[in-house]
Order: C-alpha cells, then sequence, then structure tokens
C-alpha cells in the first residue's frame, strides 16, 4: 500500500491542499506534487496500461524518463493526451484519466492478450498479417488502428495560446542541477551572457534529494546560494520549467518552457518555445537510472530506486511498508536507507555484485537491514500490485532459495548520462567499462561552422556521478565554454568535498544471468512498448544484427518515452546475443526533441486568424461587405465573384460578364505586380527581359509583353508602360511580383552588375481599378478632370493626372475585349476611388466583378493565362505568341533555348480554340485522345484543354487548349473523354471567341 | 483631395505593450551610390538628418533616413511631402544614376510601445532585442512576413510592414503583447 507519511516531502506544502480527479474520483493531494505523487499518497499503484498486452502498469521512475504513468489530461479545449504523470505539477481542479485501457483501468478486456502473449512475438506485424493478402486491409489494419495509440486524440480546438521567443547567448546551460548551475557561475563570473534553463520547477537535482556536504553546508543550502546568487547576476538569465528541447547545427538550441501547465488558470500563453542562438551550449543534463531485467520487473510497485527515494523524500510518501532494494551498485542503498531512516522496512537488499556493495554497504547493515550479496530477483509476483519476490542466485537459472513478501522493489541497474542533447548535432559516445555507460566523448563534439565543437558535457551527463566531483566538472565545462569564446575564465573557489568511495558496479543485463525463456519472456525492456528481452533476443536469433533494424523490428524504443529506460539494457541483451561487446553494437540516434513537445509551442503564434498571412487590397473591406466569395490567390485574397442575393457563384459570374460587356464592370486589379525600371540602361536591359522589343516603346504608350526563363519557358506576361525615356513599369501577374522583382534582381547583380539600372517593386503603393465596358469613358469622364477622350487617350496609351480628386495614372488597356481602363491611384486613395467610380456608376448599372468574369472574358478574347495555358513547359511559340516575339533583337532571355530542336519543332502542340459540338462545356484538364494505345497500355493522347468555361456571353461552352499541329486543324471536331464516363466532341476553331477584329476594344 | 485611407485606420492593443497602427506615413525608397557626395547631400538635405552607416537609422520627428541596402535608403518624410521630396531629389541630382519611388502608400506602419515592447518584438523577430538600440535598424522578418523595425525612443519601436499584411501584422503584434505574456528577461 503506498501512503502518505506524516513527516517529510521537501516540495510540497502540508497547509496548502489541492483536490483533483483521476478516472472521476475525487483525490487529494498538496501543492508542489506531482500528479504521480499524488496518486501514490492516495494508494493509486496502477497508473495505466500497457500498449501491446495491456498490461497493468504503475509508475517507475519520478521524471521525464517515466514510460507507464501516461494520462489522458484535461478536458474539452485543453485535452492533452499521453502526458507524463511525473512532471505534470498538480493544481487544483486537475483532471486526469488513465489510458489505454476498456472499459476501465482495473478490469480491461484487452488484457486477453496476455494468454495470448506468445502469439504476439517481436515482429509479429510482419509476420502475421500477411496472409491473406485481402485481410490486410479489411481485418487487421481496422484493428489495430482501434488498439493502436495509447491516449485518445482531442476533439476540440485548443483553446490556448502559445508562442516563440528568441534568444541570445554566448553560452547557455542545459539542466539546472548542481553541475549545470556551476557551470553557469563560472562562465558568467569570466564575463559571459549566460541563459540556464531547467526542465523542472525546483533548481539542484539529485544533490537537494540525496545530501551530503560541499564545504561547510549541506548540498541543498549550497544549491540555494548557488541559485540565489546567479539570480542577482545582470549577465544570467534562469528559467525553470524550460527544457532543452534540441540542439541544433550553428549553436541553435530550443527551449521549451511551460508557463501555464500548473496553472492553467493564469492569462497567458501556455507553452513558449525559446529559439535561442548560443556561442556555446553546456549539457547538464543528468544521468536516468536503469531498470535491471528480472521477470515481473513491470508489475505496480516495482520502480526505479531512485525515484523511490524522490517520491520519499521530495514528497513524503511512501510507495510500500516493505521495500525490498535490488541492484548493481551502491548508489541503490541510499534508497534502502532513506526508507529505513523513514521508519519503514526493508526486508532485504539484494545486491547482484559477488562481492557486494562499497562503505554504504556497511552502513545498511548497521541500520539492521539484511543485505544478500550475489543474490538477485528471480521473479516478481502479483498482479496489480507487488505481493513478493523470489528470491534466487545471480550467477544461476533463477532457482528459487527463498521468497519474501513486500510490497514494492526498488531496483537499480546503473546510470546512464542523458547524452541525447550533446547527440542531437553529431557528438560521439564512448564506452566507459567501468560504469557501464555510454558517456560523451570530449575528442568527438559536435562542431560548429569554425570546426570546433560547440558543446560541453557537464557533471552526470558527462558520466561523472559523484556529487562533489560533479560540481567541479561544471566549473570545468563552464571554463572551457568562456575559452572557446576567447574569454578569460575566473576562478569560481569552489568548496572542499569528499569523494565517496563506491564499490565498481557490475554489468547486470539480465537477471538472474542464466535466466530461462520464461523468466526472460516476462522480462521486460521496454515497457510502453511490451518490448521483452526474449523479443530482442529473438530478433538477433533471425538475423537483426543492427541496433537500427532490431529497434524498428521489435519497436524497443520506439514509443513517446524513445526509449529513455529500455535502450541501453536493450542494446546490451542483443549484444550478448550477438556475442559482441556493447560499443560495437552502438546506440541508435538520438533526434530532438528530448522529450515531446507539445504541437502549439512549435506553431507558435501560427494558428486562427494569423495562420498564415492573408494579403488585402485597399478596397478589401468594401468587397467583404458586399457578398465577396473569396479566392486565394498566392496569399492575396481576391473576389471570385460578388454573391446578390440567393444566387450561385456560377450564377454570379454570369451576370457580372453580361452587365460588364452590355454597360459597365469595376474590378479591382491592386494585385497586379507593379514594377519599376529605371536608369540609363533601362531600355536595354528591358529588351533582355521581354521577348518583345521594348526599348523602341515611346513614352507615355503601353505594350503587351511576354518574360521568359533563360530556357525558353514562358514566366510571367504583362503590360508594359513607358513612363519616360528612362523608366518603364513593368505589370506583373498577382503571384508574379515577387518573383520577377527577384529575377530581375538577380540578372542585375549576377550578369549586368555594370548596367545602370534600378528595379523597384512598387505593387503595393498602388490600388488599381478596372473600369470595364462600353460605358467606362462616360464614367470617368464624370469625374472629370484628365481628358480620357479617344483622340487624347488612344487604346494602349498612358496619361496621368487629376481624375476627380484622385492623383490618378490611367492606362488604356483591356484584359476582356471592352473599351476599358485601368486606374491606379496611391493605396491611401484606393477605397475612396473605388466608392466614387461606384457611386458615378450607378446610373449604368454598374457591377464589380472577379477574378473568374476576368478570366471567362479574357478566354472569350483568347487572351492567355499565366498557370492555365502555361505550366512551365510551354514557350510562346506554343501559344501562337510569335507577334510577340521579337526577330531583330541580338539577344533577350530564352531566345537561344527556344531555337533548340526540341522547341523549334511543328511537332510540339499549339494552342487552338475549341468549341463543344453540342454547347456543352468539356472539363478542366480533359486530355484530347489520337486513335491506339501507348507501350503502357494507355490511350494515346494528341493534345489538351488548359482552359474551360461556359461563356455566357456566346451562350455556350468555350475552352481553349494545345492540340498536335492544332492550327492546321481548323473545323475538325476531337474528343475529350471526361472523367463522368461521356466523351466531349468539340470543333478546332481559332482561340478568338469575341470580336475578333478588336473593335469593342478600340472604340 | 480625396479621403486617404491607412490600412487599419489607427487601430490599437492594450496588453503587455501597446500596438498601434501609426497612421499614413511618408516614405521613399532610393536607391543610387551611397558613398556619393551628391547622393548624401541630396538625402541629407530633404530630411534634415545625418546619413545613417550599415543598419543604421536616424529619425528626427517625421523625418529620418535608414539604411536598408548597401545601395538602398528609406527616405521618411511627413505623408503629403513625398511627391515634393522626390522633385527636390530630381534636381538636387541631374545626371546622377539613381531612383526614387513614393512607396508611402504601400507601407504599413506600427508602434510598439512600453516596458515589454522589446520582447513582443523578439517573440515575432529572430533579432537579439538585449543589444539593440536607438540608431539602429533591422530589415527582417516579423514571424511570416518582410518588416522593417527600429526604436524611436526609449521602450517604443517603429514596426513597417507592407500595406496589405497590416492586418496580419496587427494580429501577430497582438497576439505577442497579449496579457500575461511578459517574459521578463530585458533590463
Amino acid at each position: 500500500m503506498s501512503t502518505r507519511l506524516t513527516t517529510g516531502g521537501a516540495r510540497i506544502a502540508r497547509n496548502k491542499p489541492v483536490t483533483f480527479t483521476f478516472n472521476g474520483k475525487t483525490l487529494k493531494g498538496f501543492e508542489g506534487d506531482t500528479l504521480a505523487s499524488a496518486l501514490l499518497a492516495n494508494d493509486q499503484m496502477l497508473m495505466g496500461r500497457s500498449f501491446k498486452y495491456h498490461r497493468p502498469r504503475g509508475v517507475v521512475a519520478s521524471g521525464a524518463e517515466e514510460p507507464n504513468a501516461l494520462m489522458n489530461m484535461g478536458e474539452g479545449g485543453k485535452f492533452e493526451p499521453n502526458q507524463r504523470a511525473t512532471t505534470t505539477e498538480l493544481f487544483d481542479g486537475l483532471v486526469a484519466q488513465s489510458q489505454n485501457h476498456w472499459p476501465s483501468l482495473e478490469v480491461d478486456v484487452g488484457v486477453v492478450n496476455n494468454a495470448m502473449a506468445r502469439f504476439l512475438p517481436a515482429g509479429f506485424y510482419y509476420k502475421t498479417f500477411t496472409f491473406p493478402k485481402f485481410a490486410w486491409k479489411h481485418v487487421y489494419e481496422p484493428i489495430i488502428r482501434k488498439s493502436a495509440g495509447l491516449g485518445k486524440a482531442p476533439t476540440e480546438r485548443d483553446v490556448d495560446t502559445y508562442e516563440h521567443f528568441y534568444f541570445f547567448a554566448d553560452v547557455v546551460v542545459i539542466g539546472g542541477g548542481i553541475a549545470g548551475l556551476q557551470a553557469a557561475k563560472t562562465a558568467a563570473l569570466s564575463g559571459a551572457k549566460v541563459l540556464i534553463m531547467e526542465q523542472d520547477p525546483a533548481w539542484g537535482g539529485r544533490a537537494v534529494v540525496d545530501g551530503g556536504m560541499l564545504g561547510e553546508v549541506p548540498a541543498a543550502d549550497y544549491v540555494s546560494a548557488l541559485v540565489a546568487e546567479l539570480e542577482g547576476m545582470d549577465n544570467v538569465t534562469m528559467r525553470n520549467r524550460m527544457m532543452g528541447a534540441g540542439v541544433y547545427d550553428h549553436g541553435y538550441v530550443t527551449g521549451y518552457e511551460r508557463l501555464r501547465d500548473h496553472a492553467p488558470e493564469m492569462a497567458g500563453p501556455r507553452h513558449r518555445l525559446w529559439r535561442i542562438r548560443a556561442g556555446q551550449i553546456i549539457t547538464a543534463t543528468g544521468a536516468i537510472e536503469r531498470p535491471l531485467s528480472f521477470a515481473g520487473n513491470d508489475v505496480p510497485g516495482v520502480m526505479l530506486a531512485a525515484a523511490l527515494r524522490d517520491y520519499l523524500v521530495m514528497y513524503g510518501v511512501s510507495v510500500g511498508d516493505r521495500v525490498v532494494v535490488v541492484t548493481n551498485n551502491d548508489d541503490a542503498y541510499r534508497t534502502a536507507i532513506a526508507v529505513k531512516k523513514a521508519g519503514l522496512d526493508v526486508p532485504v537488499i539484494l545486491d547482484a555484485r559477488a562481492e557486494g556493495g562499497g562503505a554504504i554497504a556497511g552502513e545498511a547493515r548497521a541500520l539492521g537491514i539484511r543485505v544478500e550479496n550475489g543474490k538477485a530477483i528471480a521473479k516478481v509476483t502479483g498482479g496489480k500490485r507487488v505481493k513478493s519476490v523470489k528470491i534466487c542466485a545471480q550467477a544461476g537459472e533463477g532457482g528459487v532459495l527463498e521468497e519474501i513478501e513486500c510490497d514494492a522493489v526498488a531496483m537499480s541497474g546503473g546510470f546512464s548520462p542523458v547524452v541525447h542533447l550533446w547527440s542531437h548535432c553529431g557528438g560521439k559516445l564512448t564506452w566507459d567499462e567501468e560504469h557501464a555507460m555510454f558517456r560523451p566523448d570530449a575528442e568527438r563534439p559536435p562542431k560548429g561552422a569554425n570546426g570546433e565543437g560547440f558543446v560541453v558535457p557537464a557533471g552526470a551527463a558527462n558520466g561523472v556521478l559523484d556529487m562533489g566531483v560533479g560540481l567541479a566538472d561544471g566549473d570545468h565545462a563552464g571554463r572551457l565554454a568562456v575559452e572557446a569564446l576567447g574569454l578569460k575564465a575566473a576562478d569560481a573557489n569552489l568548496p572542499a568535498f569528499d569523494q565517496a568511495v563506491e564499490a565498481p558496479l557490475a554489468e547486470v543485463w539480465m537477471m538472474p544471468q542464466g535466466a530461462g525463456p520464461k523468466l526472460r519472456a516476462k522480462a521486460w525492456l521496454d515497457y510502453q512498448n511490451d518490448v521483452k528481452v526474449s523479443d530482442v533476443q529473438l530478433a538477433a536469433q533471425e538475423g537483426y544484427e543492427s541496433v537500427e533494424h532490431t529497434k524498428r523490428y521489435t519497436t524497443l524504443g520506439m514509443a513517446t518515452d524513445q526509449g529513455k529506460l529500455s535502450n541501453i539494457n536493450g542494446l546490451a541483451v542483443l549484444s550478448h546475443a550477438l556475442d559482441k561487446p556493447i560499443p560495437a553494437t552502438g546506440t541508435t540516434t538520438f533526434r530532438p526533441p528530448y522529450t515531446p513537445i507539445s504541437m502549439g509551442s512549435i506553431a507558435g503564434e501560427a494558428r486562427g486568424d494569423v495562420f498564415q498571412p492573408l494579403r488585402r487590397t485597399p478596397m478589401h473591406d468594401w468587397h467583404e461587405a458586399n457578398g465577396a466569395h473569396w479566392e486565394p490567390v498566392g496569399h492575396w485574397r481576391r473576389a471570385y465573384c460578388y454573391l446578390q442575393g440567393e444566387e450561385t457563384p456560377h450564377e454570379a459570374v454570369s451576370r457580372e460578364i453580361l452587365a460588364t460587356r452590355k454597360s459597365l464592370g469595376l474590378l479591382d486589379a491592386s494585385t497586379l505586380g507593379k514594377l519599376i525600371v529605371k536608369g540609363p540602361d533601362a531600355g536595354k536591359f528591358m529588351d533582355m527581359m521581354y521577348t518583345n522589343m521594348m526599348s523602341s516603346l515611346k513614352p507615355g504608350k503601353c505594350r503587351y509583353g511576354l518574360m521568359c526563363s533563360e530556357n525558353g519557358f514562358l514566366s510571367d506576361d504583362g503590360v508594359v508602360v513607358r513612363l519616360e525615356d528612362e523608366s518603364f513599369l513593368c505589370h506583373t501577374t498577382t503571384g508574379g511580383a515577387e518573383r520577377i522583382h527577384a529575377h530581375m534582381e538577380e540578372w542585375l547583380q549576377t550578369e549586368w552588375w555594370d548596367w545602370e539600372v534600378y528595379v523597384t517593386n512598387v505593387t503595393e503603393q498602388w490600388a488599381q481599378v478596372g473600369v470595364v465596358g462600353p460605358n467606362s469613358r462616360k464614367v470617368l469622364e464624370k469625374l472629370g478632370g484628365v481628358d480620357v477622350s479617344k483622340e487624347t487617350l488612344a487604346f494602349m496609351e498612358y496619361t496621368q493626372g487629376k481624375l476627380g480628386a484622385f492623383d490618378a495614372r490611367i492606362f488604356r488597356i483591356s484584359f476582356a475585349g471592352e473599351l476599358s481602363y485601368e486606374i491606379a491611384v496611391p493605396a491611401s486613395q484606393g477605397a475612396a476611388l473605388w466608392d466614387a467610380l461606384y457611386e458615378a456608376g450607378e446610373e449604368f448599372g454598374v457591377t464589380p466583378y472577379g477574378t473568374e468574369a476576368m478570366h471567362v472574358m479574357r478566354a472569350e478574347k483568347g487572351f492567355i493565362m499565366i498557370g492555365d495555358e502555361t505550366d512551365g513547359t510551354i514557350i510562346p511559340q506554343d501559344l501562337g505568341l510569335n507577334w510577340a516575339i521579337s526577330k531583330k533583337k541580338e539577344d533577350f532571355l530564352g531566345k537561344r533555348a527556344q531555337k533548340r530542336a526540341f522547341m523549334d519543332n511543328p511537332e510540339r502542340w499549339q494552342l487552338v480554340g475549341l468549341e463543344t459540338t453540342d454547347g456543352s462545356v468539356i472539363p478542366d484538364g480533359a486530355y484530347c485522345v489520337a486513335e491506339g494505345d501507348n507501350a503502357n497500355g494507355q490511350r494515346n493522347v494528341q493534345g489538351r484543354v488548359t482552359s474551360t468555361y461556359y461563356s455566357p456571353t456566346l451562350g455556350k461552352g468555350i475552352a481553349m487548349g494545345l492540340l498536335h499541329d492544332g492550327p492546321n486543324r481548323m473545323g475538325e471536331v476531337v474528343s475529350f473523354p471526361g472523367t463522368d464516363g461521356k466523351s466531349y466532341e468539340a470543333k478546332v476553331v481559332s482561340p478568338v471567341f469575341y470580336d475578333p477584329d478588336g473593335e469593342k476594344q478600340n472604340v | 483631395m480625396s479621403e486617404l485611407r491607412s490600412a487599419l485606420a489607427g487601430a490599437v492593443f492594450d496588453g503587455i505593450a501597446k500596438v498601434q497602427e501609426a497612421g499614413l506615413c511618408g516614405m521613399i525608397a532610393f536607391r543610387g551610390d551611397l558613398s556619393a557626395t551628391k547622393v548624401k547631400n541630396a538625402v541629407t538635405g530633404v530630411t534634415g538628418v545625418d546619413m545613417p552607416g550599415q543598419r543604421g537609422c536616424n529619425v528626427g520627428g517625421d523625418n529620418g533616413l535608414a539604411w536598408m541596402s548597401p545601395d538602398e535608403l528609406l527616405i521618411m518624410v511627413e505623408h503629403d511631402k513625398a511627391e515634393l521630396v522626390l522633385e527636390t531629389l530630381a534636381k538636387g541630382l541631374k545626371n546622377q544614376h539613381y531612383m526614387a519611388e513614393n512607396v508611402s502608400d504601400a507601407r504599413a506602419v506600427f508602434t510598439v510601445t512600453g516596458k515589454h515592447a522589446a520582447e513582443v518584438i523578439a517573440k515575432l523577430a529572430p533579432v537579439d532585442m538585449s543589444t539593440f538600440s536607438v540608431g539602429e535598424i533591422r530589415r527582417t522578418r516579423l514571424a511570416q512576413v518582410p518588416a522593417a523595425f527600429w526604436m524611436h525612443g526609449e521602450n517604443a519601436y517603429t514596426v513597417v510592414c507592407f500595406r496589405s499584411a497590416a492586418d496580419y501584422m496587427f494580429g501577430i503584434l497582438s497576439m505577442a503583447a497579449q496579457e500575461g505574456s511578459e517574459v521578463g528577461v530585458f533590463g
């Protein structure tokens, strides 16, 4: 029975009770508790079920490495699965539910798997579900999907907010234990700007729990003094509840700060992801205790020795009245002594080492604890909690010598330094025979741009487990870091300390060492994924030699804890099975983040309204208020059409087109790209960028131009206006503004750097409105000002001046094929211009139209659209645009490419118009089929549709497409099979369906 | 004169810092040889502030000069003076190759002020705000959009972005300035 003791518990505030619920049950704890300690205090040993076998599981650790005690936390918009009870601080009103069981934690029908366990060995996914073939999709996958995953998926949108924070420091220390604190102090005293982070709410790490003296003071007091000193330094930033999540190239570190997990009622973001640039990084991330692999080591009540000690010392929680300690090292004796001193019973310490422990063993014996050397656990009995341990000789095969009743087992298989952050960016490890652990290899650190290491390990993370030596190692790491930055290391005045004299650890990877198949099949390595010693041995037997392959085959270390407890034990078992030394087997790859971080913290501010920037034109609000049906164009939002009453978008588009062609339409064309090209060499530059001759354009005139990439493919198009002798305005497509600007700058900066030309993107300076239709001139004349008469401003001409109250640039250009003007005014005047045009146009039935009406009208005129008629493989010649390609110019971008044999080739598909014989609309993207099949048995094709619309003007379907030998096949009827089973027959015609002679735009 | 509208009509958010749309400002994108005496005289002449060095920004009242790249400056003047300044520049830079474009309306301008203003910026821009000071400019990004900013006083920052992104900028600045989100690391 686990319970709260009447005394002890350095972290809890006994005068501040807290109420929470677990599986609907209301329980009490104290402020300062973790969820795990509070559950134990309420005798809730059973905290979850394992993934594969649904075995009952209790908490095994007390920190980030916990594999078992994962919870569905919170409710509704604050729900989150797979949260570790060991790192969840208790707060009033906390709601937690255990996971992976049905119908309840106590009674789980899934546990039937237990009896089936021998049918579910390593790799069973690969072996079992392969036959019969159909069964995967219809039987196995649905069942596996149902049972897979530990926690539930949230059903509501996360109500919390998250943010990022950019920070820069000379030295970033990850880990606020005694080594990290000392490293920070040394670095700070040396003049470095220091950031130190600790994942836990409290500073000091194990030193605070385990005590001992540093100089004249107890370790806990030493830590308090150190923290106070650092807090007083201007060049030190201290953050607790912040985990070093990842170390990346160029000294980039991510810090995961949990701001509100312990106090969800407070305003502000829940998590903050720090994005840090560090000169040097010190990883003082501590070490993780390893379990021992004996049968029944997963029964609730079997716990890591140091964790059991944590619960006792920090939270005043007894895990059991009778605690059996089993170990291969001296550290676990501390647990036995702590339990005994708390007034509880330790029936026996089983030390697997034949020679037993060092001085501390004598201390334990002096307290009256029975110590058995060379002994081991053959088996733990009990289901949902420990009942007894059966004792055997470690050297044997598990013959039971004695059975001892107990309700908890504290195990220790030695410690593994947390080398994760050292390894994230390529730091290498070395095998330490003496302590049986991988520790950072100082000779092979992760290296920065200068070829020097940028990560320094410190303390237990560096394999230094002794407290005093760890403190000195922290100082050493601090010195190394500042010296690497070119600073002079300051003297930190370390206290005197006595290094504990310990007996050497013995490697124990299986308990007992000769355990037979039955015991091995109940000795767990990976608790979360239910991987046992027998599974890893089976993998080795089946030929898996690489640790990476074994990991994937057995799923060892692939659960949410990423093998923090199981990794080293698993690869040791594998090494033995392969008869290889452990370092030859190696470890799997350590990847960030250290423990899972919230998706919200990764997204930061990018959610809801600001998930992505939406670009708005100056007239956006008007569109919104007037029925705009939005379409994304790049990041812009443009009106696709404006819905009136109950009409459908299709009906709206038809209405907009007919009204525009009949009288007057308005288009917000502000998104159109506008680049200014200026300088003495501007004409020369324009001639290179465009296929047309632009240098001959007269000031005040407009010309439609094409731009190609150097590979000859059509890249962008638009109307070019010569503003002045040395200055051109280039209109680009909406999506092309930034791209073409960069394209121009690239050529200017890399090839023609000596040409006197500047380019500026002025797209957003101007609000631009297309005033389109037979009555467009009348509206402008009504506003008054600039003369826009046919005589003064002819088609493809430009003027500027006051249009009414507006500072306007007026271009007489037409994309719809009607009399039309584009009016550009400074963006601050855009909304007012739109209002003025709308008001003045009301007598003509003015109709704002959207992008779809624009598309249809240009298609009726046979004008191409970049992105419809082009796809990056199309050259202007394919589209019948030869007239826009200058033959006089010596060169332009794309000219040479267009001379290549496969470009200048009559076999290329050519642009034509397509008119369905029955007036229907050809489906978008349809291919034109030819006779016969190709080598793959697919129907031969001879062309495809590029644009297809219902034309309200003509009352039938029209399309443009690319067709083999198209222009020579006028009048021929070709077939376009749709995906709807129908075949669309279309006559090949000219792409200009409307007003082929251009009379309407030229009035 | 028609009615002039800035992107967000002076929208305000008050949190751990105050975020405010600053209305219309006169801005000219200037490109040219920044080492030429003629150029220096022309741009300092129209603004009355000193020529800035690399990543520098000199501001006095509505006027200012900001270094944008080795051959680009941002000239700041009153909104209704921009066209006039263009003419003055043209006179002063006859026969000099340069480019000056009025981009006043292509921009949205915000101020972020208050004790935690630097933290609000540091949540969005990859810039070391602990060392950022008056007289500097950063042409960088805030979250997902291009932006530039400088200090116009103690705990007071001016942020400039494209006008089309004004709504987004106001949104992210407001979120970064939300109540309870103090970081507490600067000063």
